[in-house]
């Protein structure tokens, strides 16, 4: 069949995943942690009718030729890692990230994921563990159960009152842990990201050292999203979707008046 | 048969390209970087015996629509767009150089600049490779690019290089089949420094929505009068036909 019928689909498909992106987005506008996703689009491959450059006798040449496009494709989708707003809880166990830096959270199956959810609470051992799922922070913080105040520092020493005791207990260290390339780390869902080829390994380290984050307890970064944006975005993507299904019924119009008329 | 119904014929199906060419722009309205076609038809004379009216007509692709996309805030440190005139080269998979204005640039694990094909972007003296870990990168106007290294002090901040821009004159470059574009000599083209860009921007498609969509139109109703042509070629046939059936 006639391609620009299969190019226009290909315009309708790209800018139907990028509603599909904007959605996504725009339907966490209010997640904690999330990072936005953007679409990246590109243009297919060219196909080459008349070489332009070609001969046209024994001394001239072809002074422009007919290269066809296959149309357009979303060939990624890119987070954009950039800070959220804060939002202040007051709650003991909610912890911010200001700066580079994910949590390091421990999957049922032992691998481990990263998050920028700092919204966490406690299972029956008293760890402390990721809202949703329950998956276990790491290094494993343990409160003890007659723990009365909790308190996260800057750097993550996290540290309690005891009944009965005068000073703190120190319970432990939330290390944070740094990609060379966060864009690159695969989202996993409920807020999580794994590890991947194009990520670099996991650095592990100290919040506030070697230019890692600072920790902020009582405070949650919120959802990245510019909703405003976003909704540009929706007009950008359907405006384009109508008019490439324009093309699709020109093309038809112009096949059915032949079929018509012959 | 008369040739006219040809005639007819080879207008009617460069019509159909030629809405291919605009269908592409279409689809690649929401491309960054991304280039229009330029369609257009050329006579080509094929005259025989009798009267010189057998033209034939032929759609190309003269050259590309160079002008300005709309620019497109982002704040992510490593889109940059160009301002002006010019191009960012990157290394094609062969090792050749290819030209394109989409910088939306990403970073490997190894800190390597790459587009989103997955090409190298070229520096002055080579791909760009960046220091790792890195705590930011800033790209300067004239495409130089500094880093701070994770855990540096503020003020420590190393330059790396600077983004290959370069200015060929328009005429001597043409579209590559992949989308980038490249010299029609092939071979390597000169830095220029008077070329600028932007970081935390992009440039988006210039494809004029408008315009493609009134292409469109014009050679929809092109195509259908020469629709109109082959139907008035068969009815005179006809009627020939006829003719002789009478005698």
């Amino acid at each position: 069949m006639h391609p620009a019928l299969w190019i226009s689909k290909t315009g309708l498909d790209a800018a139907q995943t990028d509603v599909a992106v904007v959605s996504n987005n725009l339907a966490n506008a209010s997640t904690i942690g999330f990072k936005k996703d953007r679409a990246v689009f590109e243009d297919l491959l060219y196909q080459n009718i008349n070489q332009p450059g070609g001969r046209s006798s024994a001394d001239t040449e072809l002074p422009s030729g007919l290269m066809l496009g296959a149309g357009s494709k979303v060939v990624a989708t890119q987070k954009t890692h950039t800070q959220g707003n804060l939002l202040t809880t007051e709650n003991a166990l909610d912890m911010s990230i200001q700066g580079r830096g994910f949590f390091e959270i421990q999957m049922p199956d032992g691998s481990s994921s990263y998050t920028r959810n700092g919204q966490f609470t406690l299972n029956d051992q008293g760890q402390m563990v990721t809202p949703g799922a329950g998956f276990v922070l790491q290094p494993v913080i343990t409160l003890p159960p007659d723990a009365q105040q909790v308190t996260i520092s800057q750097d993550g020493e996290v540290s309690a009152q005891l009944r009965g005791q005068a000073e703190p207990q120190v319970l432990g260290q939330i290390n944070l842990a740094d990609f060379i390339n966060p864009a690159g780390l695969q989202p996993l869902g409920q807020n999580l990201y794994a590890e991947t080829a194009v990520s670099g390994a996991p650095v592990q380290g100290v919040p506030g050292l070697e230019g890692l984050g600072t920790l902020a307890q009582g405070t949650l970064e919120t959802s990245n999203v510019n909703v405003t944006e976003e909704l540009v975005n929706l007009i950008e993507s359907q405006r384009l979707y109508e008019m490439n299904s324009k093309v699709i019924s020109s093309v038809d119009q112009m096949l059915g008046q032949v079929i018509q008329q012959l | 048969m008369d040739k006219l119904l040809y005639i007819a014929a080879s207008g009617a199906n460069q019509d159909l390209l030629a809405t291919s060419v605009r269908a592409n722009n279409l689809a690649n309205a929401q491309t960054n970087g991304f280039k229009a076609q330029l369609e257009q038809a050329r006579a080509m004379p094929a005259y025989g015996e009798g009267l010189p009216s057998r033209v034939f007509s032929m759609t190309e692709s003269p050259a590309n629509n160079y002008e300005g996309g709309a620019m497109i805030t982002t704040d992510r440190p490593l889109d940059v767009a160009i301002q002006g005139e010019g191009w960012f080269a990157v290394q094609t998979p062969e090792g050749g150089e290819a030209l394109t204005r989409n910088g939306n640039f990403t970073m490997t694990a190894e800190g390597a600049l790459q587009d989103t094909k997955g090409n190298l972007v070229l520096g002055e003296n080579g791909p760009v490779f960046l220091p790792v870990p890195i705590q930011n990168v800033t790209i300067a106007g004239d495409g130089t690019i500094s880093t701070r290294l994770q855990g540096a002090p503020e003020n420590a901040i190393e330059d790396v290089g600077r983004l290959k821009l370069v200015n060929p004159d328009l005429d001597s470059i043409k579209r590559r089949e992949d989308g980038l574009f490249e010299l029609k000599t092939g071979g390597f083209s000169e830095q220029d420094i008077t070329v600028g860009v932007r970081s935390g921007m992009l440039e988006g498609s210039n494809v004029n929505a408008v315009e493609e969509m009134v292409q469109m139109i014009s050679l929809q109703r092109h195509y259908e009068m020469q629709v109109k042509v082959m139907n008035k070629a068969d009815q005179l046939s006809m009627r020939g036909n006829m003719l002789l059936r009478m005698i």
